[in-house]
Order: C-alpha cells, then sequence, then structure tokens
C-alpha cells in the first residue's frame, strides 16, 4: 500500500469531504491502487520539457470590462438549503 | 411515410420530411414520447422526460414552419446529456448532490440548438459527474446496453448512446473529458463526435476536468453529426477557453472524396490487450478506406502508453478543485444538523457524492498537496506536452489517425467496479485526444461477439470537416451505422 489510512483522512480533510469508516479500508486500497497505477509517470524523461499550460496553447481571451450580469438573485438562491432575507445560512461560526 | 416508423429516422431525413409535410414536428414528438415510454424502464437511459416542454416547442416549431421562419433544426427532436444546465427543467449531473438543482439559466449548448429550432424531449442518465466510462456510477442507477441488456453502454454520455442506438431519439448531446462521447458510441454503434477543445462553448456544462472536458454529439450518422456541429460551434463570450475560429459549412464539407487521404495508423494500438475481433473488425474498415484511395501509413505515438495515467493525474487533479463548489450551502445537497460549519462541508459533500467521484477528488487533492505537485501535477503536464508534440508531429505526416475506439466491445454490468484501473483502461484509444484537444469521431465499422465495434478517427486541431467527411464517406460505403439492436427496429 503507498496509501495509510492517516494520510488518506489527512487528504479527506484538505479535501473537505467526509470518508464513512466503513468506506475507509476500501478508500485505501483503491486510492493506493491509483497512485501506484500513475507512479509509472516517473519514468518519463522530461527533461527540458515545458509542462502544457493549453492544448491549443492559446492565450486567456479579454473582454471590456462592463456589466453583462443582472442581479437575480431570488432565483439563485430557489436552489440553496438555508436562507433568510436574502442570505445564506450556515451554522453559527462566530462566537 | 407512416407515423409509427419516424422513430428509424435520422435528423436529416426527419428534417425532409417536416419540411416536404409528411408529418408535423408536434406528430414527430408524440411518436418519440411513446417511443421513450415503451422502452426507457428497460434501457433507465433517461433521468427527466420533459413531455410538457417537447410538446409546447413543437407547437411553435410547427407555427413558426407554417409561417416560413425555418431554423436549420426547426421541430427536430434531440435530448441532452444531464451535465448541460437547462433552465427551468431539472439538472443533476447523475448526482445526489444536484437531485434536485433546477437550473437558473441554459447552457451554450442547450441555447444555441434551441435557436435553431431543435426541440428537446428530456435529459439522459450518465455517470456522476461525469466519472466513469459504464455508466455504473450514476446515482439513478445504471443504463442499460440495447443491444444486450446486460451489458454496459459505456459512459459516461451512457443514456445518449443507448437512447440513439435504440432508436428512441435520433441524435443526443454529450461531453468528453477522456472518451465519455466516442466510447459510449462504440459500445453501442452509434456515431459519436467530439470537437476540437474550445470548439463548442463550454458555459453551462458542468464542469469536471476544464482543460479537457468538450461538448459533442451522439447521431444515427455522420451527416447528422456535421448538421449539429455546424449549429453548437462557435466562439462564446462567456467561456474564456472557447476559440474563435471560423466554423465551416460541416454539411457542405460532407462530399469530399477519400481519394488521397492519408491515414495514420499507429503500430501500437494493435498491441497485445485489444480483442481479436475488434481488430479484425478495423483492419476492414481501414481496408475500405484504402480501396477508396486512401493511403494508410504507420505512424508512431511513443509516449501513447502513458496516456492513461497522465489523465489519471491531471482530470482528478482539475476535478478536485472545480467540485469545490459543492459546499452545501448555495446550491446541492446539505447534510441534517450540521455541528459546525466543517461538518457541513465534510459531510454535505461525503452523502452528496458517489464513491468514484469521492476517490477522484482524493486523488486531485493528494496529487495538488504541498510536496506532491511537482512529482505528479506538473510532471504530467509535462509528459502531456509529449503525448501532444507526438501528435503534432503524426500530423505532419498524415491527415487523419484510424483505429479501434475501445479495447473490446461492451463489457457485462458489475464487471469492472471493483478494480477502478480496469476501467480506466477502456479509455486508453480515446484520452491522447482529450490530452491533446484534438477532435475525435467514433463511427460504427463491423460486430466482435455480436456487439458493435467502432472505428476511431482522431484529426488535427480543428480537422472536424476532414473527420466528418471521411466518416460520411464511410457510411455511403457500409452499411454498419444503420444496424439496429433487436426488438427495437
Amino acid at each position: 500500500m503507498s496509501l495509510d489510512k492517516d494520510q488518506v483522512q489527512h487528504i479527506a480533510m484538505l479535501a473537505r469531504l467526509r470518508v464513512a469508516d466503513e468506506e475507509i479500508a476500501d478508500t485505501v486500497d483503491k486510492l493506493s491502487r491509483i497512485v501506484d497505477f500513475v507512479d509509472q509517470l516517473s519514468q518519463a524523461d522530461t527533461t527540458d520539457v515545458v509542462p502544457m499550460a493549453h492544448p491549443l496553447d492559446a492565450a486567456q481571451r479579454l473582454r471590456p470590462d462592463v456589466v453583462t450580469e443582472t442581479v437575480r438573485r431570488d432565483e439563485f438562491q430557489e436552489n440553496a438549503p438555508a436562507v433568510s432575507d436574502g442570505l445564506y445560512l450556515v451554522p453559527k461560526v462566530i462566537e | 411515410m407512416s407515423g409509427s416508423d419516424l422513430h428509424t429516422q435520422g435528423l436529416a431525413q426527419l428534417a425532409r420530411g417536416l419540411d416536404s409535410g409528411e408529418f408535423s414536428s408536434v406528430e414527430l414528438v408524440r411518436a418519440l414520447l411513446d417511443r421513450i415510454e415503451a422502452h426507457d424502464t428497460a434501457l433507465n437511459a433517461f433521468i427527466t422526460v420533459t413531455a410538457d416542454g417537447a410538446l409546447k416547442a413543437a407547437e411553435r416549431a410547427d407555427a413558426e414552419r407554417s409561417r416560413g421562419e425555418t431554423g436549420v433544426l426547426n421541430g427536430l427532436p434531440i435530448v441532452h446529456k444531464d451535465i448541460f444546465c437547462t433552465r427551468g427543467v431539472l439538472t443533476t449531473c447523475g448526482s445526489r448532490m444536484l437531485e434536485n438543482f433546477v437550473s437558473p439559466y441554459d447552457a451554450a449548448v442547450v441555447e444555441r440548438l434551441a435557436g435553431a429550432g431543435a426541440v428537446m424531449l428530456g435529459k439522459t442518465n450518465m455517470d456522476e459527474f461525469a466519472m466513469g466510462s459504464s455508466n455504473e456510477t450514476s446515482y439513478f442507477g445504471p443504463v442499460r446496453n440495447p443491444w444486450d441488456l446486460a451489458c454496459s453502454p459505456g459512459g459516461s454520455s451512457g443514456g445518449s448512446a443507448a437512447s440513439v442506438a435504440a432508436r428512441v431519439v435520433p441524435a443526443a448531446t454529450g461531453t468528453d473529458t477522456g472518451g465519455s462521447i466516442r466510447q459510449p458510441a462504440a459500445l453501442t454503434g452509434t456515431t459519436g463526435l467530439k470537437p476540437t477543445y474550445g470548439r463548442v462553448s463550454r458555459y453551462g456544462m458542468i464542469a469536471f476536468a476544464s482543460s479537457l472536458d468538450q461538448a459533442g454529439v451522439i447521431t444515427r450518422s455522420a451527416e447528422d453529426a456535421a448538421l449539429l456541429l455546424g449549429v453548437m460551434a462557435g466562439c462564446d463570450e462567456r467561456d474564456s477557453t472557447s476559440i474563435d475560429h471560423p466554423v465551416p459549412d460541416y454539411v457542405a464539407g460532407l462530399g469530399r472524396s477519400l481519394e488521397g487521404l492519408r491515414v495514420g495508423i499507429v503500430r501500437q494500438h494493435f498491441d497485445a490487450g485489444l480483442d481479436e475481433a475488434t481488430a479484425a473488425a478495423v483492419r476492414e474498415a481501414l481496408a475500405v478506406l484504402e480501396a477508396q484511395g486512401a493511403s494508410l501509413t504507420e505512424v508512431d505515438l511513443p509516449n501513447l502508453d502513458l496516456s492513461v495515467p497522465t489523465y489519471y493525474v491531471v482530470a482528478p487533479a482539475e476535478c478536485s478543485s472545480n467540485l469545490s463548489r459543492f459546499d452545501g450551502v448555495r446550491f446541492g445537497h446539505r447534510a441534517e444538523n450540521p455541528d459546525d460549519l466543517l461538518d457541513l462541508y465534510c459531510r454535505s459533500r461525503g452523502e452528496g457524492f458517489g464513491a468514484e467521484v469521492k476517490r477522484r477528488i482524493l486523488t486531485g487533492t493528494y496529487v495538488l498537496s504541498a510536496g506532491y505537485y511537482d512529482a505528479y501535477y506538473l510532471k504530467a503536464q509535462q509528459v502531456r506536452q509529449l503525448i501532444a508534440d507526438d501528435f503534432r508531429k503524426a500530423f505532419t505526416e498524415v491527415d487523419v489517425i484510424a483505429g479501434p475506439t475501445a479495447p473490446a466491445p461492451a463489457f457485462r454490468l458489475g464487471d469492472k467496479t471493483d478494480d477502478p484501473i480496469t476501467m480506466y483502461l477502456n479509455d486508453i484509444y480515446t484520452i491522447g485526444a482529450n490530452l491533446a484537444g484534438l477532435p475525435g469521431i467514433s463511427i460504427p465499422c463491423g460486430f466482435a461477439s455480436e456487439l458493435p465495434v467502432g472505428l476511431h478517427l482522431v484529426g488535427p486541431h480543428f480537422g472536424e470537416e476532414r473527420l466528418l467527411s471521411t466518416a460520411h464517406q464511410y457510411q455511403l460505403l457500409t452499411d454498419w451505422h444503420t444496424r439496429c439492436p433487436e426488438g427495437y427496429a
């Protein structure tokens, strides 16, 4: 196993992803297999190779700095799990 | 032409029937809605059927036609992969996370097709967030392959492919990040086109891996794919990676002959790992091209073997970043009674995402984490450059590269779910085009074990015209693309 349980739990915390206790063994096993698989990249000689930034070598297009969006807050908040007075509700973060 | 066989016709043929007044769009849409009802319990190709909206849109299309205002797709039915945002319609991306998400806007692809008069019949099932090659990662259950209901239709655009193959609809949109249009097209005997990266706007297409994702189509012929691409392609201000490049008349270009076409064959494509009957069908297809005056040349893609590991660094890295937007706060699944904000994030995401999506987020987080970035992500982007260079070099010698789309025909549901690597290797022939941003098409070219086989053609950037004309000329000479699975005629 190239990864252990503690490493996987650390990564899961970085990803803000709860991995249930009953899923952890399978997750460690499968992630280790994926990491072992992608490790074969280390064999490639990439001396002086410029990493790809864009598949067509295109630069990011710029647009004129003008307002194009309209406020549609109420419509967007129809998909939100908990809102009040136009605000999104989350558990208390400041004591 | 009677109403009972409208489902057998492709888009171009249906357009002629509408033009000549043989049938109306309302009659056509009703016939296909009946077809969905008759077959979808077995296929599970749809997540949402938009019957009411479809009939209203068909009525509008008929009214427009009677006034002589017809868009190029006026009244023609289409279905969208459930990754495309559709205003006022459920858009789930195959995930519990978006089980109740009703999009407040239309994706560019949806908007353009509707603008040309196309009528949406529904949203198709897919692997969760397009992460899968078998449709088995969908929260809404696997799609079944009409050629054998025990088999997978491939993925991730499996619902789109199965519904086109089963003659339920003539055409569907799809997306392709590592083969998600072309592999299911191959496994279901349909035509699947992934355009050049940036050719079609990604606006409103739920992001998986933004440097690889591209929208395309699954149809029953290259002619129909050409018709749709002409509408979908073009620059869009709202997608900063969409490219401002002229859109040719793809339909007008279909007549170009195969005479003088330089076809590249990749030796490694036929190495061990390729199913024998699949190899035989592909070789026969190459002989058909050669007999029409195309020349076959061997080309070398020395870094091809590294394309799958490269992809499984780059795609998860981008996915881990893209999917960070699902936080249980603004939209999507939210866990009940969270202890605090951290618990809200962790549990909402833990509950909302399925196992494969979680694996990819974790892989991506790992390869981007402190101390590992250079060894994995940077290294993968360097190897990606090598792979793109291999293609660039090959396209100085040939016009298209041809080979198998998938290493074997459709596999049984459940056969590859235990080992992620076995599943990932299904995309070995298709992933290179995504890494290099190239267009690719899969067309039916025969059968192996009574299941369809796909011929894969890849072209240089913006080479869709030549891919489509090559595919169309091949389809004029063969009838593989007209074969229909038993029970769906």
